[in-house]
């Protein structure tokens, strides 16, 4: 513990702040039907920064990570990774892209059909001409990195939570990519097994120096991990900040969402009295 | 007000429905365009997974086909021999055998016993990815999910459906054959002949390109509706619903139009 806090400062002061952003939003809207989900969104990641998206739910967070994976297109503002504008390259130039982002879903999304082992190669088999005995071997030394090893011939179905997400990260940086999305690292698991999973995302960016982006609405995992955060709400960003200056925020509903405090919207009596006697 | 509901529901389904069919088409064609241009872009269609699909959708449903197209061909010699016996031209049901079966009957027994099996299946499979994100996944793995999904079914249903329709039909011949050498007291060997005797080649070729066409629809309708699963384990029965009850009417009314300009 205390050898990768160490390191944790370490690795703190190799974030470069002149460097070109990673991940660079500007100005995005989006729309779902007449709902405005994201208003305005704005940020930059720096390389080899570990950023931690935070927020409620309904915030926006899950579908700005959408947006900077490219499954949405956004209605108006730009979304730049590695200094290109992903709305706008062409397939080819996406394709290539793709290649540098590892991806780890809430629930993993590992292939059902295929074996722990054989969601792990493959990347590998599609983007690479490598023989299956070095597949194998790649593959073999990423789970190792997740504690995976000797899982490789069971099925996801076969895996607890904990499991599959590491499984999931295995399959994220099997490609060595030079940025990493997280899904919410932690729901669904207990407090020790998200423990050791924020514990890998912090080792991972000490031994491969990624970039990495972490959506989540758990306070202590987000603490724990993050060099930035930056606080979504109601599609909007409210600060982005140390750990700290986040803790120590004087701003309302950010102070209200690390300290818990659930939210009264002050009720109308008139609009009260007219919902619950609405006709149709 | 009823009106006005009954006009705005009637136009949201037209919509709908124009919508569907733009998807289904340019579905088709995304999948034509990695079967045939992915290799040279290094994302070719994985010749494993064509096999895989090729035993799911056609040799699993040698058996079923094989029975129901038996069936099928008793059923039609004893309906035909029992109405032309008023007009003493039981004989006669031979040719009528070989054209309708050869022609119409062998596609579509194929035709349906496929949507129903895989139409089902497909949908609810590619459904089930979509829920658990594993869709999403092939996308940000950098991975055409047109490509590593629907491309493998289309080219496998096009193997596929033409060899179970050459295998209906020839069953549902000799299940005629039988009935006709019992009740008409002809050896199956004379039988044979006039069967052939009766039939062109075009015959035969109709219905395999019918049945070229029924893959080609079972693939589109059961992929989209795959795509189109939305609203948890709910949704997913619809889609799975709707996906056989589309893939059977679409390959039946394909059929109809299908017979009015080839019979004309």
């Amino acid at each position: 513990m205390q050898n990768s806090a160490a390191n944790q400062v370490d690795t703190r002061a190799d974030i470069r702040a002149d460097a070109e952003p990673v991940i660079q939003v500007e100005d995005l809207v989006t729309y779902y039907g007449d709902r405005r989900i994201l208003d305005g969104v704005s940020l930059s990641v720096q390389p080899g920064e570990i950023r931690v998206i935070m927020g409620g739910s309904g915030s926006g967070k899950s579908t700005l990570l959408r947006h900077l994976l490219g499954l949405h297109r956004p209605t108006s503002g730009r979304v730049r990774l590695f200094g290109k504008d992903i709305n706008t390259i062409s397939g080819q130039e996406m394709f290539a892209l793709r290649r540098n982002m590892g991806v780890s879903f809430q629930g993993g999304a590992l292939f059902n059909s295929m074996t722990v082992g054989e969601n792990v190669c493959f990347p590998l088999r599609e983007h690479t001409k490598l023989d299956e005995q070095t597949i194998k071997i790649m593959s073999r030394m990423k789970l190792e990195v997740v504690n995976l090893a000797g899982y490789e011939d069971l099925m996801p179905a076969q895996l607890s939570g904990g499991m599959l997400k590491r499984a999931a990260l295995a399959r994220a940086i099997v490609m060595d990519p030079k940025l990493l999305f997280f899904d919410e690292p932690s729901a669904g698991l207990d407090p020790v097994v998200s423990a050791e999973l924020d514990e890998l995302i912090l080792c991972l960016r000490e031994s491969m120096n990624i970039t990495i982006l972490v959506v989540t609405h758990e306070l202590d995992s987000a603490f724990k991990i993050a060099d930035n955060i930056t606080v979504l709400d109601r599609g909007a960003i409210l600060m982005t900040g140390t750990v700290d200056e986040v803790r120590n925020s004087d701003i309302d509903r950010v102070h209200g969402l690390i300290n818990r405090i659930a939210e009264n919207e002050a009720v109308d009596i008139d609009d009260y009295m007219r919902r619950l006697t609405r006709t149709n | 007000m009823t009106a006005r509901a009954f006009t705005e529901n009637l136009g949201r389904r037209v919509v709908g429905g124009v919508e569907e069919f733009g998807y289904g088409s340019l579905l088709l064609l995304e999948s034509l365009y990695w079967i045939f241009v992915g290799h040279f872009r290094q994302q070719p269609v994985r010749i494993s997974a064509v096999m895989a699909e090729m035993m799911r959708i056609g040799v699993q449903a040698v058996v079923v086909v094989t029975i129901l197209a038996f069936a099928n061909g008793v059923m039609m010699a004893l309906q035909g021999i029992y109405t032309l016996r008023d007009f003493g031209a039981e004989s006669q049901v031979i040719p009528g055998l070989a054209m309708s079966i050869t022609r119409e009957f062998g596609a579509l027994i194929v035709g349906i016993v496929v949507a129903g099996r895989s139409g089902s299946a497909i949908a609810a499979r590619i459904g089930a990815m979509q829920m658990s994100q594993e869709v999403d996944a092939l996308r940000v793995l950098g991975v055409n999910p047109v490509r590593h999904l629907v491309a493998p079914i289309l080219l496998a249903m096009l193997v596929v459906m033409p060899a179970l329709t050459i295998l209906a039909n020839f069953m549902s011949l000799l299940g005629g054959g039988l009935l006709c050498s019992l009740q008409l007291h002809m050896s199956l060997e004379a039988y044979s002949q006039l069967i052939l005797a009766s039939l062109v080649p075009f015959d035969v070729m109709q219905g395999l390109i019918k049945s070229l066409v029924f893959a080609v629809l079972i693939t589109l309708v059961s992929c989209s509706n795959g795509f189109a699963v939305s609203g948890g384990s709910e949704g997913l029965g619809q889609s799975t619903t709707r996906s056989v009850v589309l893939c059977i009417a679409t390959i039946v009314i394909a059929d109809m139009i299908f017979t009015f300009f080839l019979s004309r």
